[in-house]
């Protein structure tokens, strides 16, 4: 027998991370839950590049000319649409699986920026509202926390349909984070796994959903522009029938999109990556002459500012960040690395919102972790970060000639590979190949 | 009496002069002419009497916060959906989703009702006088449900800590739910609720179900119960 160590070969089917697997779900008998979003390999704007100015385009000179970055957001029937200064949105993500801390950092982050946040699952606190300049109030299957007052007294409204994470799944927020506050604010007793539900309670399909769209309206005398957030599966169809019920805006979250907890095999299995779901919604609204009239936001694995230009350029008016903005904010941040190691990981590998145990004090609702996130220091951070992608857009609209990140075009993208070519819709770099158009 | 006829006037100025009427003035309205128009009377925050003088769509008295409503016809989907408080009473029947997530207040049926009504009720207290359709109280969180007559298949699946009355047969009962003591308290409960709806029936012929709690918390041992 060999001992030569050059002979010792992995299986490509069961690698050690598949063993593992098997051996958990023989030991537990159930399947793993877990936070953040899909880990496996997926086509995404890394695929992209950009094709800067040369001969035949106009650069813009980077320290000397403007380069725009306001965005409206509900213009089709609102009679208040949202303005934003910055295309960049922090995604819906509720409080409970959120502490108040980190709620209020998001908030105080995004308005410093000029941007909006976005509450979540079970309801809106005094201290998002607060921290929050504009801050837009999701309608979710679940209706925890759901009051008309609160309704009023946001900026917009999210009609929520799916996530990423999760397209035609329900929420779970465990036990360990179901504390006396968050179990009040949802009306269900202290300490139980909480389920929510994965249909809206009093509406099926489309031609329902418009008459739930006005509903909202009228109940907010037709001031509040409508969204209506869709994880990526068939976006095509999705983004026509959301056109159809009345959306103002449309919210599409791509696989790559975070959650607080759900099994993995549904983050990993279920959905479709955030660049083609984009292109095809952008193709939707094209073919509906409503691109740009009703706004389109992608969200899913958006993590820099060429993210940012890359899915401007592919269609959207803008971008929400989740996962990104709670790294902002120190998740899986080289601190407490005692309490990483009690969870099994290290920073940078953490995935354990779902337990509550968060070591920087952001997905969690124990009193004392909460404590180790300063909400005015974190929303700096946030703040810097999100600044930092905005001039990153900024520098390569201009290095494609552009005064508005809105002016950045398909034209100005080519792809790397030929996966991200079909699925972006954009030649193969060097070539003239879209593959699937010609 | 305010008298507002729907075939006049669109539903927009209808929504908009209730929202608006506050302080002194007259009270109570009357909307005519509503042929099953959707959205009629939601998001009201005063404390007004409105008559709906036909039968309404989707969502009548949607969100309704103080006023008290009355359909004199049948009710749409979602009628009363998320009702915060006061009173929204169908002297017909209603269709499916009935006080869907009703926060407070109360809804009263006075014929029969579809499906899932209750569905993620969170403290409203709601009496149908005649039965409801399959998985009504689905979800249902807290408040009561009353029904006078029979109740669907799968009545109060996955049900937390609503409590439900019927008078009538149970079709089945679904994830979690199960018979539970009729005591005294109880029957006090439920002749109050029927006294304030104004539906004459025997509390003694009820039956009262709820949680057997046992899907509170992830179990692999229940995982067939689902």
């Amino acid at each position: 027998m060999s001992t030569d160590p050059r002979l010792k070969r992995e299986s490509a089917s069961f690698h050690r991370n598949v063993i593992a697997e098997i051996q958990r779900a023989a030991s537990e008998g159930i399947y793993e839950i877990r936070g953040f979003g899909a880990k496996r390999h997926l086509p995404s704007f890394d695929d992209l590049v950009f094709l800067g100015a040369s001969m035949s385009r106009y650069p813009l000179e980077g320290y000397r000319e403007r380069c725009a970055s306001d965005v409206v957001l509900g213009s089709r029937f609102a009679r208040k649409p949202v303005e934003l200064k910055i295309p960049i949105t922090i995604a819906g993500m509720s409080f409970g699986s959120l502490s108040a801390n980190a709620k209020r950092a998001l908030g105080l982050g995004a308005t410093k920026m000029g941007t909006s946040t976005t509450t979540g699952d079970g309801g809106m606190t005094e201290e998002e509202r607060d921290a929050s300049a504009v801050l837009v109030y999701q309608v979710l299957p679940s209706r925890y926390g759901m009051n008309p007052d609160d309704l009023r007294r946001a900026d917009a409204i999210e009609v929520v349909i799916g996530q990423g994470a999760k397209p035609g799944g329900g929420g779970m927020l465990l036990g360990q984070k179901i504390t006396d506050r968050v179990a009040a604010m949802r009306t269900l007793p202290t300490g139980i796994d909480q389920r929510s539900a994965c249909r809206h309670p009093d509406w099926t399909g489309p031609d329902d959903l418009e008459i739930k769209i006005e509903e909202l309206r009228e109940i907010t005398d037709w001031m509040k522009p409508i969204y209506v957030k869709i994880g990526a599966t068939r976006p095509r169809f999705d983004v026509a029938l959301a056109v159809k019920a009345g959306a103002d805006v449309i919210v599409l979250d791509g696989m790559q999109g975070g959650t607080g907890a759900t099994q993995d095999v549904f983050i990993e299995h279920v959905g479709i990556p955030t660049l083609p779901a984009l292109r095809e919604a952008v193709e939707a609204l094209q073919e509906l002459d409503m691109h740009r009239k009703v706004q389109l936001i992608v969200s899913g694995g958006i993590r820099s500012g060429a993210d940012v230009a890359k899915a401007l350029a592919l269609g959207a008016d803008a971008v929400s960040i989740g996962t990104a903005a709670l790294i902002a904010l120190n998740c899986n941040g080289p601190l407490y690395e005692d309490d990483y190691k009690a969870l099994g990981v290290e920073a940078g590998l953490c995935h354990h919102c779902h337990t509550g145990r968060c070591p920087v004090g952001i997905a969690t609702q124990d009193t004392e972790l909460e404590q180790r996130l300063d909400p005015e220091a974190a929303a700096l951070r946030l703040r810097n970060y999100l600044s930092t992608m905005v001039l990153e857009a900024q520098t390569l609209a201009r290095a494609c000639g552009k005064s508005h990140l809105l002016h950045l075009e398909p034209e100005d993208l080519v792809a790397l590979t030929i996966e991200a070519a079909a699925m972006a819709g954009v030649p193969l770099a060097g070539t003239r190949w879209i593959p699937g158009r010609s | 009496m305010i008298t507002f006829d729907l075939d006049r006037a669109p539903l927009r100025e209808l929504n908009q002069s209730l929202h608006d009427a506050a302080g002194e003035g007259d009270r109570r309205w009357r909307i005519v002419n509503p042929r099953g128009r959707h959205n009629i009377a939601v998001g009201m925050t005063q404390a007004l009497e409105v008559e709906v003088a036909g039968h309404a769509g989707y969502y009548c008295g949607g969100m309704n916060q103080n006023a008290a409503i009355t359909i004199c016809g049948h009710a749409g989907q979602g009628v009363a959906e998320n009702i915060i408080s006061g009173r929204v009473r169908v002297k017909g029947n209603a269709s499916q989703s009935a006080a869907a997530s009703g926060r407070g207040g109360l809804v009263v049926i006075e014929g029969d009702a579809g499906a899932r009504c209750g569905i993620s009720m969170k403290g409203v207290d709601i009496v149908v006088g005649g039965s409801v359709d399959h998985m009504s109280a689905f979800l249902a969180q807290a408040g009561t449900l009353v029904v006078c007559g029979d109740a669907g298949p799968d009545l109060g699946d996955s049900i937390y800590e609503a409590v439900i009355f019927v008078g009538g047969q149970v079709g089945s009962l679904g994830a979690d739910c199960i018979e539970k003591e009729m005591t005294a308290a109880h029957r006090g409960k439920l002749e109050g609720l029927l006294a304030q709806a104004g539906i004459d029936a025997d509390a003694s012929a009820f039956r009262r179900f709820g949680s057997a709690r046992k899907l509170y918390n992830f179990h692999v041992d229940h995982a067939g119960e689902y």
